[in-house]
């Protein structure tokens, strides 16, 4: 964009969709078209959102890296930006400065078997991986979507899953915590489908994304069913505010997360991953 | 490498050629009891006849060192806030009536700056921020722009305190690299060695007197004792496995007791390089701007993701800092990140002893 990675570009907000009580999707386009043509990014990175007048957040990107329409956000309204982020509507005006970081190992998975394990908003860093595969269905093997939630009621783009589901070459798997009625998929942790998804045996490459305990139980039971440890990856969480390895905040022992991350193959983050303070 | 002598009566030769070569000095001097780094307008603001005594918690000047201008150890800042600027405005926003944005950045401007006094850890120190903020995947324009007019006058520390430990890290007391020119300060006047081209042309310009073997001896023989007279170190240079290994030590515990989390050490740390970027909207509405600040690891709000902390304890924070600046330093930028200034030491309100610290937790005494 420029050569000054802090400075945000305008965009605007083209569409706005509420996903469920707290959780929406901003769907973006720079206003200059020369900026929006220029830019691109890879599945499981992220963008710089600016809030006029109240501050930044990083937000991964959920839409289809080869759309080149628009920039999708899907945001959980939980702190002062955030919250601000979810008054906008149509035609209201954001900062933009991205994309940034590592994002899913797709060159490495080309014809590989792909699981995705993903809990609850979880699914919006890698949903573009699901794009993404779906878009060249014929260079990867095997694609398992597990995604888990607390509730029920906190499951985002139910039509999604079930269009992925009834696809003969996708195999999807949803689990939650708790379930209220009509809800006809797994009750229990996301681990639990491991077994029904067959994930056994090397050869795969396994994306999370989600808590970091269910992330890490995940990363128990795939190894236990033979996955090595360098074809997990996952997209870690912390403290971004500048985004290019600078501000300190997200530094994970040698790792600064938003640069060398977020996404990371485990035995990068192993060492301190489930170390409290770390 | 050349060298020439300087009388101490024609010291203020040297500020009138880099003023004459466009360079605005920057300096010790004297104030509020402490010696600080700002502009000089000629030799007469140095200190002289100032000497420094320091311990854990504890920074006191008074009259010593006779004629001399450097024969203190340093004081809480030098260099860093002139490159790393503790609060800055990085761009701004204005917003029309119909909601439009226009995004304006705020670069400083990259004056020309001589730095005089410039010790052996400040270079250490300057040379890992180089690295921070400029060698990796993003240059940072803001810290490039002050740097790129920088001529740094540095100066052979004969004078460590009690809390220095440079010696141990292996950045001092001499100014090893990284300066234009380097001062051994002696009765007389300085030894002036160059260090890069620009110092050598610089003081080829001068036309001074050779350096007498006895100066250059006596030169070498300060920095020695300077080097023998520090009590504190680092118990090895590359402490990351030790410190990972000991992440359960009862000494995390023990030393966060004392430890108010105050942020004192991160601040004056001329390495830590953590800051918080800070919206500061105009009361109209109409626009913004984007600042960042210097930031410290001993802070709530340094680790906080949607409402969760990651350090909320005292010992967590302090075991951040210590793993992260005698640890993860190592796999980040080649070395660790203490260049054994002492000044955490020093200005730390409960005098915690980073040297101790290390050492307790590492399973090694002193």
């Amino acid at each position: 964009m420029n050569t000054n990675a802090y400075l945000p570009c305008e965009a605007e907000v083209v569409e706005r969709r509420q996903e469920s009580p707290s959780v929406f999707t901003l769907r973006l386009r720079f206003t200059d078209p020369q900026v929006h043509a220029a830019y691109s990014f890879a599945p499981g990175q992220f963008n710089m959102l600016y809030l006029p007048l109240v501050g930044e957040v990083p937000i991964s990107i959920v839409s289809d890296p080869e759309d080149e329409h628009m920039l999708d956000h899907t945001i959980r309204a939980v702190g002062r930006v955030t919250r601000g982020l979810a008054q906008l509507r149509e035609g209201d005006r954001v900062g933009i400065r991205g994309p940034f970081g590592r994002g899913w190992p797709l060159a490495e998975s080309m014809g590989r078997d792909i699981v995705l394990v993903t809990g609850g908003l979880g699914c919006a860093p890698s949903v573009s991986v699901i794009h993404y595969v779906l878009r060249r269905r014929e260079q990867f093997g095997r694609m398992t979507i597990i995604q888990g939630v607390k509730h029920s009621d906190d499951l985002i783009w139910r039509e999604q899953y079930e269009d992925w589901s009834a696809r003969s070459d996708v195999h999807v798997f949803l689990a939650a915590d708790a379930a209220g009625p009509g809800w006809p998929w797994h009750v229990g942790r996301v681990t639990g489908l491991l077994d029904q998804a067959e994930i056994h045996g090397a050869g795969g490459v396994a994306m999370l994304c989600g808590p970091e305990i269910m992330m890490r139980l995940t990363v128990d039971a795939l190894m236990e069913r033979g996955i090595p440890e360098a074809d997990i990856w996952m997209s870690m969480e912390r403290n971004m505010q500048c985004a290019v390895g600078h501000c300190g905040h997200c530094q994970m022992g040698p790792n600064f997360v938003c640069r060398n991350g977020p996404v990371f193959p485990y035995p990068e983050v192993k060492p301190l991953l489930g170390k409290e303070g770390f | 490498m050349d060298e020439a002598f300087l009388p101490r009566s024609r010291l203020q030769l040297l500020f009138d050629a880099l003023g004459a070569g466009g360079y605005r000095c920057v300096g010790p001097q004297c104030r509020d009891g402490a010696i600080v780094y700002d502009t000089l307008s000629g030799a007469d603001m140095l200190p002289q006849g100032v000497t420094d005594a320091q311990a854990p918690g504890e920074y006191r000047l008074h009259e010593g060192g006779g004629g001399r201008h450097f024969s203190w150890a340093n004081g809480p800042q030098a260099l860093k806030p002139l490159l790393f600027a503790p609060h800055e405005t990085l761009w701004e926003v204005q917003r029309s009536a119909d909601g439009r944005l226009e995004f304006a950045a705020r670069l400083p401007e990259s004056g020309k700056i001589a730095v005089i006094g410039v010790r052996g850890c400040d270079l250490a120190a300057l040379r890992l921020q180089d690295q921070h903020f400029l060698e990796g995947q993003y240059v940072d324009p803001y810290y490039a722009a002050r740097r790129s007019g920088l001529f740094l006058v540095a100066v052979h520390c004969s004078h460590p305190a009690d809390t220095c430990f440079c010696v141990s890290t292996g950045d001092g007391p001499a100014a090893r690299a990284g300066y234009d020119l380097a001062l051994s300060e002696l009765d007389a006047g300085f030894v002036v060695t160059s260090g890069s081209a620009a110092g050598a042309e610089f003081l080829s310009r001068l036309e001074l007197e050779p350096v007498s073997a006895v100066q250059r001896q006596q030169a070498g023989r300060e920095l020695e004792q300077a080097a023998q007279r520090q009590q504190r170190g680092l118990p090895g240079r590359d402490l990351k496995q030790a410190l990972f290994a000991n992440l359960a030590h009862p000494r995390w515990e023990e030393v966060a007791a004392r430890c108010l989390s105050c942020g004192n050490c991160t601040s004056v740390c001329p390495t830590c390089f953590c800051h918080a970027e800070v919206e500061l909207p105009a009361l109209d509405g109409a626009g913004s701007g984007h600042a960042r600040q210097w930031d410290s690891c001993f802070t709530q709000g340094h680790s906080v993701i949607h409402g969760k902390v990651v350090r909320a304890e005292t010992r967590q924070r302090y075991r951040q800092w210590l793993t992260h600046k005698l640890g993860s330093w190592h796999d980040q930028y080649g070395r660790s990140g203490c260049v054994g200034c002492g000044r955490c030491i020093t200005w730390c309100p409960t005098g915690i002893d980073l040297t101790e610290e290390a050492a307790a937790i590492c399973g090694e005494s002193k």
